[in-house]
């Protein structure tokens, strides 16, 4: 395999923006039929060097080689010419369109060159569909498929173009557990079939169950490249993040004490009548972190948002400290004691054009010494700012910058600086680590598990199953709206999770 | 002082000043085309505006509502809502100031007056906080709201001054008390009788409220966060549907300040309308010249100001139809939405001097 | 940061020095213009000049007239002429103060809406003269010229009382304002001599900018009945035509009268029935020429009605209009004129 010329080659590729050099003499070979992963934490510069690939930017330095060819890619068009395919994160479907409408949108098959010819199309892809054991129907609207069907519709419509070479942008980001196995296969078929393909992700765990080939870009530069199976992920994530990793959290066992919030027999309805939640119940003791488990849109986002005022319940009870906050305005709960890190950062936990140091105290500008007298405070909201950025290490130029120019690691950790200054008594971390890299989850878990540490009740709720199975002392799986079960992580594992999480068994051994 | 410098120098306003020498250059362009002669028309119009005491009192005087609506404009904007109904506003900040103007006699000039204006300021802050409410209740979007408001406050204000006020066979209210002018009398004199009214000094304080207000207190702080990210301020425990209701008012009462003042200072009086005026319109422009900044806005109005007085000595002098301003104030607009034209037109002297440099 | 200051000092620094390119431009100028002086005047020397209200100099209607009669002053004696247009009511002041500042010998306002701004300016200027059309303003330095349309509507009313076969008739009036009232009673008084039997329905529209209103205005009164529509109602009246106009090509038989010009001319005489012609630009000579010859004395209000020619009806009529009709039309007008027969102006 080896000897054959390279698929693809990038020679010494550089690119500099104004202030930033994002790809510092950057050289990958991808080989034919090889899946190669591209590893780096966010802002590495991945991304950048796949726009070049994909003629989205020119490198200032450098050129690209396709099967031993120079060639100059000045747009996506020539890209696709050469038969290089782009699955991007965040697809980009029509939604009341049809699977085969998508997939030919832009180079429409036409009978005589008015009408669209549909059914030569559909066929087309129903071949190319089945070839791959995709199981898409060509005819199916995309507002009716599930995600993980929308993004095999996006590899269709790459291979419907010829492409050979595939180029998946964080691919798994979207996916659940199952479709994440599943997507993998796919992966596998492609590459069997002659595809080559580059992986852009900062998973290692996927990295180590389907690529070949791994280069690991460091601040836009190549830190190593080796092949996947001579290395580990704890060698790799050394490798991505400079400094020495553990993936185990180091935590002693929990010592829980007083109930510091029980949710009783909770039920929320939508507009439609719809069971949102469906008397759901559980508590959570002061020095535990309580991991709730359970495929998305199981009623997660609901308690969520009933637990921190943030919507009305129609029957049941919370009680926070032995008090009702049932009815309670969102104010009044954070006032009771109540910290919440929000599931989207950017809708719900900043104001993103606000600086710094204004979403530091976007829940407490009120208050004194942050206002006196109406008036805002600017040197006691800039010492706490200050104060802040340095203990909790938010990278950021300035506490006057505005919180859109930092990355996602940082934000998330302004945002968990500024809801355990709070000091709450009941912590609410919804997705913590949702698209942050292996540096940032560590210090973000860390913190969790300190805050427990120091006697506070902590409520997690993730997708990433080990996420829950390596920070929660105790796990309750939630499945249509209530609690179907209740495990120990030391006493379950990720398959038995995934079947309570598909409602398919009740556990609940409580020990 | 460095701060001052530091904003000159910022990006925003050499993109102003680049957007504003663009549509000068192209108004010249369409007079040019147009067999007219720009240099004489621009210096006319400035003789209009700065070449007599006459033109600047009344050129001031056109400034006035020109900055009270725009900082409406702009502050709703801040807020995250696009008022359109500061006509509206202003209309029933007109009739606020007439009701108390004409209706109540013999109360002493220093009552009087600043009555009237508070009352105006009142009922056009109440005007618009109704569009407020009935986004914040029922979440029907302001800017229908607004613009259905502003019809119905036409029709409103015109019945109010046909039923109550009005002088007997004019389309027309009687005129308003004379305590209750604030027209300033000696200024007047001074400037060979332009009507000059203390409304200017207040479109200027007003300008100051509303950068102190909305940037260094606390009720700012919550409107700004409502503004730029309505759910993340939710999250964070602040009313958005009370703020809402707060901006849209004080937007409405600067609105309604202008009005007042037009009755109180320029008029004396309230006219039946058959149309919308263009305070409106004017005010988004001067938003939008502003970039929603007060100061900004100052000087948006500033300039709009000086455009519009300035285009009747420009069609007086130099005989050039004052349409033409209204394309170089269109164009103005036009280039400062659009800045990526702006920006994309400076390259290359930014480029050069670049190369100078090095 | 450094550039960006660079860049606007150098903006600053050419936009100042066109600027001051621009003063000393001026400063000559004016001085140039400022040293006309005052002295006798030759017929030429003569500059009269007008202030429109918010509709603008094209707005086809009186200021329309006004300016085309200025002009046709200005083809004739040679005397100079300006307008400005208003474009908010703000706008009257200082544009009937530029005039003022200018030294022109006569300044016209167009409108009632300007009455009080030319009051105003008026008594600040007591040594300038100044006309108005429509509204009366008590100085001895102007000139205030009214119209009875109420006696051009009576004559209009005859027509319309004559020629309808539904013996319905309908009006549209811009606004409900004294001034668009006068039309009303006088055409409403006209219909009563000529045709006692006949209905009348008055509708209002909210002002003299609206065509659809008008045009919804004149749906409303033809689908009662309503053959025959007087319109004084400004551009709201161009809706009423155009109703019409629709129905005209449906077969049905309606007709308009128009206001203040011949607007068969404008809308054809197929729908146009007979206009109401109010002589703005008679006016608007009669008081320039008692400028230019100066004869001019201001201070007293003239009424122009049909004994003076100040309005009338179209002359195109007979188009539409049968000769014993035009006769009775006649007729009545001699009445009016000798005083036999009064025109009411309120109800």
């Amino acid at each position: 395999m080896a000897a054959a010329a390279p698929v693809v080659e990038l020679k010494q590729i550089t690119k500099r923006f104004p202030g930033i050099v994002a790809n510092d003499s950057i050289s990958i070979k991808l080989h034919k039929g090889e899946i190669h992963a591209l590893l780096g934490e966010n802002g590495a510069g991945k991304s950048t060097l796949m726009n070049i690939l994909f003629g989205l930017y020119q490198p200032d330095e450098g050129h690209i080689e396709i099967n031993g060819q120079s060639v100059a890619i000045d747009s996506p068009n020539k890209a696709i010419d050469l038969g290089i395919g782009m699955v991007h994160q965040h697809f980009k479907l029509v939604q009341p369109f049809t699977v085969t409408e998508n997939i030919i949108l832009g180079m429409e098959p036409s009978k005589g060159g008015v009408q669209i010819d549909y059914k030569t199309a559909s066929e087309k892809v129903k071949q190319l569909s089945d070839q791959y054991g995709f199981r898409v129907d060509p005819n199916a609207k995309i507002e009716d498929i599930s995600v993980g069907m929308q993004q095999r519709v996006e590899i269709l419509k790459t291979l419907y173009r010829g492409a050979n070479i595939l180029i998946f942008d964080e691919p798994t980001a979207v996916l659940t557990p199952q479709e994440i196995s599943e997507l993998i296969e796919i992966m596998r078929r492609l590459v069997a079939e002659g595809k080559s393909i580059i992986l852009i992700t900062h998973k290692l765990k996927e990295i180590m169950s389907v690529s070949d080939t791994v280069t690991i870009i460091r601040r836009g530069k190549v830190i190593d490249t080796v092949k996947t199976n001579e290395t580990s992920p704890s060698q790799l994530a050394e490798k991505m993040v400079g400094r020495n990793v553990s993936f185990k959290v180091d935590k002693t066992p929990a010592q829980p004490k007083e109930k510091i919030i029980q949710v009783n027999n909770v039920s929320i309805k939508n507009k439609d009548g719809i069971s949102l939640l469906d008397g759901m119940t559980f508590d959570v003791h002061a020095g535990e972190i309580v991991g709730v488990a359970g495929v998305d849109g199981n009623g997660q986002t609901e308690i969520i948002e009933a637990l921190s005022g943030l919507r009305k319940i129609d029957s049941g009870s919370i009680v926070l400290n032995g008090k009702e906050i049932g009815s309670h305005t969102p104010r009044q709960i954070s006032e009771a004691g109540v910290g919440h890190i929000p599931e989207d950062r950017h809708k719900h936990g900043l104001v993103l054009d606000f600086s710094v140091s204004e979403n530091m105290v976007l829940e407490s500008y009120y208050k004194q010494p942050y206002t006196k007298r109406g008036f805002l405070n600017f040197r006691a909201i800039n010492d706490l700012a200050k104060r802040l950025v340095e203990s909790f290490d938010v990278r950021t130029p300035s506490i006057h910058t505005k919180a859109r120019s930092l990355s996602g690691g940082n934000q998330q950790k302004a945002i968990i600086a500024r809801e355990i200054n709070k000091n709450p008594d009941f912590l609410i971390a919804a997705q913590p680590t949702r698209g942050l890299d292996v540096g940032a989850i560590e210090f973000v878990q860390t913190q969790l598990i300190r805050q427990r540490d120091q006697g506070k009740a902590v409520l997690l709720v993730s997708f990433e199953l080990d996420e829950i199975l390596n920070v929660s002392d105790r796990i309750i799986v939630v499945y249509e709206g209530k609690v179907i079960g209740e495990v120990r992580p030391e006493e379950t594992n990720d398959q038995e999770l995934g079947l309570m999480m598909a409602g398919s068994r009740q556990g609940g051994i409580k020990a | 002082m460095s701060k001052f410098l530091k904003w000159f120098a910022s990006d925003s306003f050499v993109v102003s000043l680049a957007a504003i020498v663009m549509g000068l250059l192209l108004g010249a362009v369409v007079m040019l085309t147009g067999g007219y002669n720009p240099i004489t028309a621009y210096m006319a119009l400035l003789k209009g505006v700065f070449g007599s005491p006459y033109g600047f009192g009344e050129a001031l005087r056109e400034m006035a509502p020109l900055v009270l609506t725009g900082l409406a404009v702009a502050f709703a904007f801040r807020a995250g809502m696009f008022n359109i109904g500061a006509a509206g506003q202003v209309l029933l900040g007109m009739t606020g100031a007439s009701l108390i103007g004409i209706k109540l006699t013999g109360l002493p000039a220093i009552i009087h007056a600043p009555l009237a204006i508070i009352v105006g300021g009142l009922f056009g802050g109440l005007w618009a906080a109704l569009a407020g409410y009935i986004k914040a209740k029922r979440g029907v979007n302001e800017v229908i709201t607004t613009i259905m408001l502003n019809w119905i406050a036409l029709f409103l204000c015109n019945y109010i001054v046909r039923t109550f006020l009005l002088l007997p066979g004019n389309q027309r209210s009687l005129d308003v008390e004379s305590s209750a002018w604030v027209s300033i009398g000696w200024l007047s004199e001074m400037m060979g009788n332009a009507r000059v009214h203390w409304g200017i000094l207040v479109a200027i304080l007003a300008s100051i409220f509303f950068y102190y207000f909305l940037w260094k207190t606390k009720q700012g702080f919550e409107l700004r966060a409502v503004g730029s990210n309505p759910e993340a301020a939710r999250y964070a425990g602040i009313n958005v549907n009370k703020n809402i209701v707060k901006a849209m008012f004080i937007s409405g009462v600067f609105a309604g300040l202008a009005g007042a003042f037009e009755t109180l200072g320029v008029f004396h009086y309230q006219s039946v309308y058959s149309s919308l005026p263009g305070y409106g319109f004017n005010g988004i422009a001067v938003a939008l010249l502003g970039m929603t900044h007060p100061f900004g806005v100052l000087a948006g109005a500033g300039l709009f100001g000086t455009l519009t007085y300035g285009s009747s000595e420009m069609s007086f002098e130099a005989g050039v139809p004052s349409e033409i301003i209204q394309i170089v104030i269109g164009s103005i607009i036009f280039f400062i939405a659009a800045q990526g034209i702006v920006r994309y037109l400076l390259k290359p002297v930014y480029k050069r001097k670049k190369e100078k440099v090095l | 940061m450094k550039k960006a200051v660079k860049l606007s000092l150098f903006m600053l620094l050419a936009f100042s020095l066109v600027l001051a390119a621009c003063g000393n431009n001026n400063s000559g100028n004016s001085a140039s213009t400022g040293s006309e002086g005052e002295g006798s005047k030759a017929g030429s020397d003569i500059k009269i000049g007008m202030v429109t209200d918010t509709g603008g100099v094209n707005d086809k209607s009186f200021n329309e007239t006004s300016w085309e009669a200025l002009q046709a002053l200005k083809e004739e004696q040679g005397i100079k002429v300006e307008y400005l247009q208003s474009t908010s009511e703000a706008d009257y002041q200082p544009n009937l103060n530029k005039f003022v500042k200018g030294g022109y010998d006569l300044t016209w306002g167009i409108g009632f809406a300007l009455e009080s701004a030319l009051g105003e300016i008026a008594k600040q200027n007591p040594d300038s003269n100044f006309a108005i059309i429509d509204a009366a303003v008590d100085a001895p330095n102007v000139e205030s010229v009214l119209f009875s349309e109420n006696e051009g509507a009576f004559l209009v009313g005859v027509v319309a009382g004559k020629m309808t076969k539904t013996n319905k008739i309908g009006f549209v009036g811009g606004m409900e304002s004294p001034t668009i009232k006068k039309f009303e009673i006088g055409f409403k008084a006209g219909i009563e001599a000529s045709n006692p039997d006949a209905e009348f329905t008055a509708v209002y529209a909210s002002g003299f900018d609206k065509p659809d209103e008008g045009k919804a205005a004149a749906s409303t009164l033809y689908n009662e009945g309503v053959d025959i529509v007087f319109q004084a109602a400004g551009g709201t009246g161009n809706g009423v035509f155009n109703e019409a106009k629709d129905r005209k090509g449906q077969g049905q038989e309606v007709w308009v009268i128009g206001v203040d010009k011949d607007q068969s001319l404008d809308f054809g005489d197929d729908i146009t029935l007979t206009s109401m012609i109010k002589r703005v630009d008679v006016a608007i000579k009669t008081v320039s020429q008692q400028v230019i010859d100066g004869t001019f004395k201001g201070g007293t209000t003239t009424v122009l009605g049909l004994k003076e020619d100040g309005v009338g009806i179209a002359d195109t009529s007979s188009a539409n209009v049968p000769q014993e009709v035009l006769d009775e039309v006649e007729s009545y007008k001699e009445k009016i004129v000798s005083g036999e027969i009064e025109v009411p102006t309120v109800k």
